[in-house]
């Protein structure tokens, strides 16, 4: 691991002109926040991040977890996923989150781990985790091992020449199925960005990852008033039981009245190359029927435009038939 | 490697001394913090790449904390910082200012063993012994988790600390035995 300077963050504004020092908040970025550091710590220890100045955010007051007047609910960056996971707004409003945060890590990395940090947590690809290996993302230019090596947990939407990386995140799977939105506050004042436009597809430059310029520090997370009536699930297939990355995985909302949808989103981890929202899925659901004729079809419009890697064919058939028994768990538990 | 200006560690704040990300003159960079350890105070003047890890095991030489994988994924660093359990190989020390750490010296004597120490001597919860703080820290921490009453349930709550003898039934049955003497877990 490289030198670096550590220092605490005396406020936000502290925080954000330290950051906006640096060049760039993506890879290779020269100064980063550290908050859980359970990202952060695993990447310098590997010498993927090596920051000259690590500036300790965790101490900010950024970790109220609060419903908002609208109804929804205000998730400070720096609150613990635990805190989350088992938070009751979260747990009985958006049980979707808590399901997908309990999936992810162990009890003692979502102690440590953030809701910010998760958001920016980086790809398991083994190539990006190798400094001796070729990759466009660590190294841009340099080529991407995965699409001629091992490419099993990679992903098959939203890939490039450039780069296969899946996104690893479970927490943001359910984010983009509650639609939530990432409050950043840098340099040139607040943003409030929608999730499905927070994050990047790597196109030629899989080094950019989502929206952040330097001095960016991510604040806080909203997510709108849940939908009347609707009930969500997250589901994750994975090699083991507990504590693995997923191979898929399945974020839903839906609402039927009627015997008809009325509220469908979908979202979809473990293959793409950031957490994937499915459109298509959701419109193939809308107004139908909530069965499995239906949901079959939504599963087939979600991965009509997967691109397999020469050892993840697999996933197409597994992401589909997650999503169908994801859709079929939501429409069928009784509350 | 390129070489690189050795930055100097010394601030409090984020933003000062300097202003830019220019060679800071290199000089003495060790930060000094304190914080809680078992009860002791401990003030400690360490590189800042120091894990929490490194610095209660080589500098404080309590070594009954593990270092397994050393990136979080085995959970033999595993010990509570603030009441709650985390893996220490993934903690800067010096970022653990003000912080109250309790290991596995910290929570049982060898005349008065903590009931999961007893329990997993009863249960026979181990073989080689490597994983086993890990295992203790993290059992102790989960009596007070909301966690449900399988067995399964326990098994999801300790995915987090691996064990290469495979003792996990064992180590299932210890932390039941304790968990049903002791309804209300404080």
């Amino acid at each position: 691991m490289d030198m670096f300077q550590l220092s605490r963050a005396r406020d936000m504004r502290d925080a954000i002109n330290a950051g906006a020092l640096a060049h760039t908040a993506q890879q290779g970025a020269e100064v980063r926040f550290l908050a859980g550091g359970t990202t952060l710590l695993d990447l310098m220890k590997l010498n993927v991040e090596r920051p000259m100045r690590v500036v300790d955010i965790s101490r900010l007051p950024l970790d109220k977890i609060e419903e908002t007047k609208d109804g929804g609910v205000r998730i400070g960056a720096t609150s613990r996923n635990s805190d989350l996971a088992h938070h009751p707004l979260i747990r009985d409003r958006y049980a979707v989150l808590s399901q997908a945060v309990l999936a992810g890590a162990s009890v003692q990395l979502r102690n440590m781990a953030t809701t910010g940090g998760n958001i920016l947590q980086r790809t398991r690809c083994v190539y990006f985790r190798d400094t001796t290996s070729p990759c466009n993302k660590r190294e841009p230019g340099s080529g991407c091992s995965a699409i001629q090596g091992f490419n099993r947990m990679m992903a098959i939407m939203g890939t490039s020449e450039s780069c296969i990386a899946s996104n690893p995140s479970d927490m943001c799977v359910a984010l983009q199925a509650l639609e939530a939105t990432i409050h950043v506050e840098g340099t040139g004042g607040k943003r409030a960005i929608p999730i499905d436009e927070f994050f990047l597809l790597p196109g030629t430059t899989p080094d950019r990852e989502n929206v952040l310029d330097a001095g960016d520090l991510v604040t806080h997370v909203t997510l709108p008033p849940p939908v009347d009536g609707a009930r969500s699930a997250y589901l994750k297939l994975r090699d083991r039981a507990s504590y693995e990355f997923a191979l898929a995985s399945a974020g839903v909302v839906i609402g039927v009245k009627d015997g008809r949808i009325e509220h469908a989103r979908v979202a979809l981890g473990g293959v793409g190359t950031k957490p994937w929202r499915s459109r298509e899925a959701e419109k193939e659901l809308m107004n139908a029927t909530p069965d499995e004729a239906t949901f079959k079809r939504a599963a087939d419009a979600a991965l009509a435009d997967a691109k397999p890697q020469s050892e993840n064919g697999f996933k197409v058939e597994l992401s589909k038939r997650c999503i169908v028994h994801t859709l079929k768990l939501v429409t069928t538990q009784t509350s | 490697m390129p070489q690189r200006p050795i930055p100097q560690s010394k601030t409090t704040h984020a933003d000062t001394p300097n202003k830019t990300l220019q060679a800071a003159p290199a000089g003495d960079s060790t930060v000094s913090f304190t914080m809680t350890v078992n009860g002791r105070s401990e003030t400690l003047s360490l590189d800042p790449r120091t894990t929490l890890l490194d610095a209660l095991r080589e500098h404080l030489h309590l070594t009954g904390t593990k270092k397994g994988c050393d990136h979080g994924q085995c959970g033999a660093c595993t010990v509570h910082v603030n009441g709650r359990r985390v893996n220490s190989c993934l903690c800067f020390a010096a970022a653990c200012e003000g912080d109250t750490v309790t290991t596995i010296e910290g929570i049982g004597e060898i005349e008065a063993l903590h009931p999961l120490q007893a329990a997993f001597v009863e249960c026979d919860g181990y073989q080689c012994g490597y994983c086993t703080a890990g295992q203790l820290m993290s059992a102790v921490a989960l009596l007070d988790e909301p966690i449900g009453p399988s067995d399964d349930d326990v098994r999801e709550a300790m995915s987090g600390n691996l064990c290469r003898c495979g003792a996990y039934q064992n180590i299932v049955s210890a932390i039941q035995s304790v968990r049903a003497n002791k309804p209300s877990s404080k």
